[in-house]
């Protein structure tokens, strides 16, 4: 257990080290000004009623954390990516699988690491979004919490399947895999919403196929939902209001999916060559 | 010799990566308290065999014990040290955070890890680079770290790959001085090294192998007291002396005044000389030359190294 910490210490400590976790809260940070900015220069007119003012408002909010969905997922499959496979190539890691530590704490070490920096993350720039939302149009967010945890589960598995990937695979082709799948996912998402739009069943049940192959974009959709206020919902009122919503059943599934690629990686890693 | 008093056992030992045999059959002994070489040319499955006996690569077949238990098993391991043939680590560590690391890895408390990095670092004389960055090291401190923490748990058994790859003759000195210091504590040391001259001097005992295969093992200190060959200048040699020689061993040279033959002992060599002046002989040069780890290495492991 202490091995574990020790990694997952490490993992983190690495990240702050290299600059990654700061170059990507000022990346963060920048964004949040952006978005600050946005809001606070927005005006609308007499002919907006207030309802329609917080529909407005809410659409802002949920394009506000698409792009900051992205900026989490781009920073945890870049900077995972390489922690096994380049550790194995370099023989980096060969000094450590040959102290006291079982090879399945070794990898479960590192990823908690990688979990604990971008959950730090994560909760910064959603709670930093909702806040400056708040202060500067009083806008309260839907469901933060549900959306959040959503968000956070997309992350932790797209870190797994970079994991899993990188205990079979070099670095590159790890990176294009891990990146590749969520980019099926992201395409079969939108399949799904025109599918939903223009009430093809067939299109839509393409979609949700893509989302079983790698149902991370789903999460994002859920979060979504759970986020946006239910007359921008009904009203199909943002691109980013899922038209077709992921059941609760697709998000048990994508929790069993990065439980399973978790399960395997650890397979993969304790029977592995180094 | 009984299981418990061996460091290291290995029976068949085999790997193969998909149809290339890295090792063939490994069938090793190393008794505990010894410093053991383990000599091959390139490509003759020295590192491979070392990673089956750490547990991080499977063999394929056959079977390997470390310290009285199967390879690779976590409890062994806190007893074992190892200095991988190129060590690398996390360049943004400081020397000493790196050490420290490695120690928690082992399980050491804070307080034993107080006491036991400065000394490594004053041992591997990186005590001015205690704060720098890894990456900031050179080759040859990196060597130097990398086995400051192959000693930090004070193991019974350490393995060193190419220990004094990347190192200048100070640095050579200081390995050899370290392994010597290990002997003492009555550590096993199992030293794969690619300088014969080094393990000369280091070693109780070598292994030449070729494919991953042991094709001889040797003590050193019989070798030193072992077969000699003496060169001689002398005239007055007829044939009738020259089969007296026999006696002592093969004659594999002579011409008018030169004569050179292999004995099995150098303690032969007075004796051998007595029979020269008692039979008239004038001798002007005896030079006894033993056979290197080089010369030995080529002749067991042939010229082209096997490849």
């Amino acid at each position: 257990m202490r091995s574990i910490w020790v990694l997952a210490r490490l993992t983190f400590k690495e990240t702050a080290r290299k600059k990654i976790l700061w170059m990507a809260l000022f990346v963060g940070l920048a964004f949040l000004l952006l978005f600050g900015l946005a809001e606070h220069y927005q005006t609308f007119g007499p002919r907006i009623t207030p309802l329609i003012r917080r529909q407005i408002l809410n659409t802002q909010f949920i394009v506000g954390m698409y792009a900051l969905n992205f900026l989490v997922l781009a920073m945890t499959v870049l900077t995972s990516v390489d922690t096994i496979s380049g550790e194995i190539a370099s023989g980096t890691i060969q000094a450590v699988a040959t102290k006291p530590v079982r090879r399945h704490q070794l990898l479960i070490g590192k990823w908690l690491g990688f979990v604990g920096m971008f959950t730090i993350f994560l909760c910064l720039m959603v709670c930093g979004l909702a806040a400056m939302s708040y202060w500067i149009t009083g806008y309260s967010a839907h469901h933060l919490l549900r959306g959040l945890s959503l968000m956070w589960l997309e992350s932790v598995l797209l870190l797994t399947v970079a994991f899993l990937f990188g205990t079979m695979f070099s670095t590159l082709t790890n990176g294009i895999i891990a990146l590749g799948l969520h980019g099926l996912a992201f395409l079969g998402g939108w399949i799904e919403q025109f599918g939903a739009f223009t009430n093809n069943e067939r299109v839509a049940t393409i979609g949700v196929l893509a989302s079983i192959v790698m149902p991370s974009e789903a999460l994002w959709r859920r979060a979504a939902f759970e986020m946006q206020s239910p007359l921008v919902g009904a009203l199909g009122f943002s691109p980013f209001a899922a038209g077709a919503t992921p059941s609760g059943m697709m998000v048990g599934y994508a929790l069993v999916y990065t439980i399973v690629s978790l399960a395997i990686a650890l397979r993969l890693f304790s029977k592995r060559d180094l | 010799m009984q299981t418990a008093d061996l460091a290291i056992r290995t029976r068949g030992l085999r790997k193969t990566f998909l149809n290339n045999v890295a090792v063939e059959g490994l069938t090793l002994e190393v008794p505990r308290g010894e410093v053991f070489g383990f000599l091959g040319p390139n490509g003759a499955g020295k590192s491979t065999s070392i990673k089956m006996m750490l547990g991080l690569v499977a063999p394929t077949s056959g079977e390997a014990e470390v310290l009285g238990r199967p390879a690779g098993e976590v409890e062994t391991r806190r007893k074992i040290g190892f200095l991988p043939e190129h060590f690398q680590f996390y360049g943004w560590l400081s020397g000493w955070e790196l050490l420290d690391v490695h120690g928690r890895l082992h399980g050491m408390s804070r307080q034993k890890l107080r006491q036991r990095i400065p000394m490594l670092l004053e041992l591997v004389g990186l005590t001015a680079h205690r704060d720098k960055r890894v990456r900031e090291f050179s080759k040859g401190m990196l060597q130097r770290i990398g086995l400051a923490q192959a000693l930090l748990n004070e193991p019974e058994l350490i393995f060193l790959d190419e220990p004094t790859s990347g190192l200048d003759p100070i640095g050579r000195r200081l390995v050899r001085d370290i392994i010597k210091a290990q002997r003492e504590r009555g550590a096993t040391v199992f030293l794969n090294s690619h300088l014969l001259s080094e393990v000369e001097i280091t070693c109780d005992r070598v292994a030449f192998i070729k494919r991953g295969r042991v094709l001889e093992t040797r003590a050193i200190q019989t070798w030193i007291d072992g077969e000699t060959t003496v060169s001689l200048r002398a005239r007055k040699l007829d044939a009738q002396i020259l089969a007296g020689l026999a006696q002592w061993g093969a004659v594999i040279h002579s011409d008018a005044e030169r004569l050179s033959l292999t004995v099995g002992t150098s303690d032969v060599i007075p004796d051998l000389l007595r029979y020269l002046v008692r039979s008239g002989v004038d001798v002007f040069e005896v030079t006894p030359h033993r056979l290197s780890l080089e010369e030995r290495f080529l002749q067991v492991v042939g010229e082209d190294g096997g490849l």
